[in-house]
């Protein structure tokens, strides 16, 4: 058969073939319907016009440029989310205190501002008549519409990926793990990184893919608070943008391709290491 | 018996980890957070009022809300079934599949809307045939709802995948041992598990559906009481230069948001109590 | 063992606002200019700077960068407004150039009278981009109105072009109600104006229940006709429409001119205060001063745009550009101040029309 659906492990539920097929026939035409159709979209606008085109898009000095500052944004935004996840997981997960709700909620209001708001925050904030204006203006900081306002933004936006990727995974699996590990005389770090590090990674791993793709592809928030100084406060998908309004579709969808490409890397990564933790 | 501000627990670094979080969401979210507040309290009550009661905004509320919640309860059925074929079964194209999920988080938000309006506008590959049979779907409410199903998908995938990943299997063979249905064991031993993190990808996915905007706007229409969702209400109050009113339906947009996302996730803390 | 661990959370906390800060911008050695524009004049700036710069070079023997920014006009003179450190804009509307002057007083209010033709160096209309052989058979504004037709046009809340579509729509009906425009500011015929200023409104509310979509931006507006294909006519600004058949291709659309449209002026003005701070004054007064120069303006009618001294285009270039009779905002609507406060601010007529409209 060409074609073939079966139970990946041979334990526990095992429902019967033809449910599993219908299970995945129904699953896969939600995705081509809503997710590869417009997928197949951008990668066919992407190479309408042959690979040299297509390099050519991404290969321009402004375009580079643009690559540059997406990744230096991510390199800050990722890591920087990433421990604060850890951190946040660990103390509502592991532990139930006055105020815990409210603080989850808080951490999932960035997902409910819209990216306009977002940006328009830190407008409020730094702008020539924001809040914080006199700080800044003292130590010669320039925030918003150059490159420290673009992290921001950008920081905000992803702010609650790992920690609610974590914190949902970490309250399932319960603490007993860790009592007894405590318990047998290990110390707080110790117990961190052999036992619950171990358990969570999965959940960790897809926290910072999400992160990072948000990361690199937030356009919102970012174009509020950029200035679109063509060469130099341009992210990636900003350049999709202009590009896209300069009549120019093919490099517009190819810019959005190379997104789509970085993105891919991460998972490439996390295969990699799937297949490692095999062996 | 004594107030107590958190439960006895021998895990420590409860004191680090808490002062970290907060620090952190203080000065990165609360700050920011701050100023609209700051600045939406400059408006007299009347003025924020009638900013945010106007016809078009209620309308616009009604929209937002209805289509986020809509495609919320889409993405979380289609969300656990799909992640349950990638972590429990295997077939051609798995990893592929897996792969392609988080790519709508990666792609700017205003080229996803305009490749869906592409695929959904009466001329597109789905649109036409659609439109034959009479079905408009860009530039009308459902066109909307497409748009957050692609943004919010990964929300759901994501948060149920790792959890079904890590399930232990030896409790649903016990529940089959014991001459359970699969989908008694379905029901009653695995969807229990699963239930909060996909409460949480619920509640991620709606409150990320809320803020859209990017990709809305290319497949909305945006026609005035129809099609005009929240977010472009504000942009439109910002080009006339009227920060105020902006900042009102802002804050207000927050507030209702802040509210139902508490309340989600006190259901899910008492959904997860009450399996203990 | 408590004690470094704060220390280190601290550390770990400030690590990347600390790294936010460190990523000042560097101060490049040559002059550099910063022109915030709107959308449709890219393609004009973007060879506009190069013989700029060369001017520049020749007349002072420095390098200038220009650094351009490009954006939906509101938006950017809201940038410029919060803190964007443009040296010059070049903005669709005069009363966006107005409202940075009031909010930030950055330059002076009279800005409009620095340069010659109310510092407007190009200048364009409003006109109908219809599909190739204009199947519709639209010739003129009241075309747009019959049964079945369905117009394409940016939403006037969040595009300044669309505003200008709007007002040119007003005023056609004006003059065909009034027959002469002249008596708009003319007290005798105060009462027969109100009377045409209600039918015009009645035009332009039926002429937008002709419009199934309202996209946010102009360019967002012209691929939804051209890509996607809706709408039988898009209402477009000259330079916009000549540039997306260019691009777009000629054997799909075709330009139709109405009898009258308005005379849209996009203005230009130096930020003083912002081009003072870093000695680029004289710099960027040269920049806005140099559109005038035959040069500029040959490039300028090769932009589709309207110079405003035509003698120094190419005859050819200029015989593109068909003749109608256009008005001034000024002249019909008083000012733009005015025109903005009637029609488009929040509860005003355009507002009206949609939430009367779906009240019915």
């Amino acid at each position: 058969m060409l074609f073939f659906v079966q139970n990946k492990y041979n334990k526990g539920l095992m429902p019967p073939a033809w449910l599993n097929w219908t299970l995945v026939v129904i699953s896969l035409t939600f995705l081509a319907v809503f997710l590869l159709l417009p997928l197949v979209i951008i990668f066919t606008e992407a190479f309408r016009q042959g690979m040299t085109l297509w390099w050519q898009s991404i290969s321009e000095p402004e375009a580079l440029h643009a690559l540059k500052l997406t990744l230096l944004t991510a390199a800050v935004a990722v890591p920087a989310n990433t421990i604060f996840g850890l951190a946040a997981a660990w103390c509502l997960a592991k532990f139930r205190f006055f105020g815990r709700n409210i603080i989850i909620t808080l951490i999932d209001l960035p997902f409910a501002v819209s990216p306009i708001i977002a940006g328009m925050l830190f407008v409020l904030l730094f702008g020539a008549r924001g809040y914080l204006r006199g700080i800044t203006d003292s130590l010669d900081l320039q925030i918003i519409f150059a490159v420290p306002g673009i992290i921001l933004a950008t920081m905000f936006i992803t702010f609650p990926f790992v920690a609610r990727e974590l914190t949902g995974l970490m309250t399932q699996q319960g603490s007993q793990a860790e009592q007894a590990a405590l318990s047998l005389g290990a110390s707080g770090w110790q117990t961190f990184w052999h036992i619950t590090l171990p358990d969570i990674k999965w959940g960790l791993l897809y926290g910072i893919i999400l992160c990072n793709a948000r990361a690199m592809g937030e356009f919102g928030a970012v174009s509020v608070v950029s200035g679109h100084i063509r060469g130099k406060t341009n992210t990636l998908p900003l350049h999709a943008e202009i590009l896209y309004n300069e009549y120019n579709f093919s490099a517009a969808f190819a810019v959005a391709s190379l997104l789509a490409f970085l993105a891919l890397v991460t998972l490439v990564i996390k295969s990699i290491a799937e297949r490692r933790k095999k062996r | 018996m004594k107030y107590q501000f958190k439960q006895y627990n021998i895990l420590p670094g409860f004191g680090l980890t808490l002062g970290y979080t907060v620090v952190y969401l203080g000065l990165l979210v609360l700050l920011p957070l701050a100023a609209l507040t700051l600045s939406a309290l400059q408006m007299t009550w009347p003025e924020f009022w009638s900013a945010i009661s106007s016809q078009r905004a209620i309308r616009s509320f009604a929209l937002t809300f209805g289509t986020s919640f809509i495609a919320a309860v889409i993405n979380t059925i289609f969300g656990l079934l799909i992640a349950w074929c990638l972590s429990r079964m295997s077939f051609p194209g798995r990893k592929i599949i897996d792969a392609m999920i988080d790519l709508p988080f990666a792609l700017p938000t205003a080229i996803s809307g305009i490749a869906l309006t592409a695929v959904y506008a009466p001329n597109g590959i789905l649109g036409e045939p659609l439109a034959r049979l009479g079905i408009k779907v860009a530039y009308t409410p459902i066109g909307i709802i497409i748009a957050m199903i692609l943004v919010g998908l990964p929300f759901v995938v994501r948060t149920v995948q790792p959890v079904l990943a890590e399930l232990e299997r030896e409790l649903e063979e016990a529940a089959l041992g014991l001459g359970a249905s699969n989908w008694q064991t379905f029901s009653k031993v695995i969807f229990p598990l699963v239930l909060p993190s996909l409460l949480t990808g619920f509640t991620l996915a709606f409150a990320r559906n809320l803020g859209e905007y990017g990709s809305v706007v290319f497949i909305a229409g945006n026609m005035p009481m129809k099609t005009e969702i929240t977010s472009l209400l504000i942009v439109t109050h910002l080009e006339q230069y009227d920060y105020a009113g902006a900042t009102a339906l802002a804050s207000a947009m927050l507030i209702i948001s802040f509210v139902l996302l508490l309340t989600i996730n006190l259901l899910q803390t008492w959904s997860g109590r009450r399996l203990k | 063992m408590k004690i470094i661990s704060i220390i280190y959370s601290l550390a770990l906390i400030a690590l990347p606002f600390g790294l936010v800060s460190c990523e000042k911008q560097s101060e490049a050695d040559s002059l550099e200019l910063l022109n915030v524009s709107y959308d449709p004049t890219r393609e004009l700036y973007q060879d506009y700077n190069k013989v700029f710069a060369q001017h520049w070079l020749a007349k002072t023997g420095q390098n200038i960068t220009i650094n351009q920014s490009h954006g939906g006009a509101g938006k950017q003179a809201r940038a410029v407004i919060d803190g964007l450190k443009a040296d010059v804009v070049t903005l669709a509307l005069a009363y966006d150039i107005d409202v940075i002057a009031e909010k930030t007083g950055l330059f002076p209010a009279n800005w409009q009278s620095r340069l010659p033709h109310n510092s407007t160096p190009y200048s364009s209309t409003i006109v109908f981009l219809v599909r190739k052989g204009n199947p519709k058979e639209i010739k003129d504004w009241d075309d747009l109105i019959k049964p079945g037709i369905e117009v394409i046009t940016p939403n006037p809340k969040t595009s300044g072009g669309a505003r200008w579509n709007y007002l040119a729509a007003w005023g056609y009906e004006l003059n065909r109600q009034l027959g002469n425009l002249d008596k708009v500011n003319d007290q005798l015929y105060a009462q027969e104006v109100e009377q045409a200023n209600e039918k015009a409104q009645a035009f332009v509310t039926e002429l937008f229940d002709h419009v199934p979509i309202l996209d946010t931006g102009a360019r967002g507006a012209t691929n939804t006709f051209v890509q996607r294909e809706i709408g039988d006519v898009l209402l477009a600004w000259e330079n916009e429409a000549f540039l997306s058949i260019k691009e777009l291709g000629t054997d799909k659309l075709e330009i139709v001119v109405p009898s009258i449209s308005i005379l849209a002026e996009p203005s230009v003005t130096v930020v003083d205060n912002n081009a003072n701070n870093h000695n680029a004054l004289a710099a960027a007064q040269e920049y806005l001063s140099f559109l005038y120069s035959p040069s500029a303006q040959k490039l300028i009618a090769k932009h589709y745009y309207r110079p405003a001294l035509p003698e120094h285009a190419d005859p050819e270039d200029i015989e593109r550009f068909p003749q109608l009779i256009m008005f001034t905002i000024d002249k019909v609507f008083g000012s733009w101040q005015q025109a903005q406060k009637t029609h488009f601010n929040d509860g005003g007529i355009f507002d009206q029309i949609y939430v009367k409209g779906s009240n019915k």
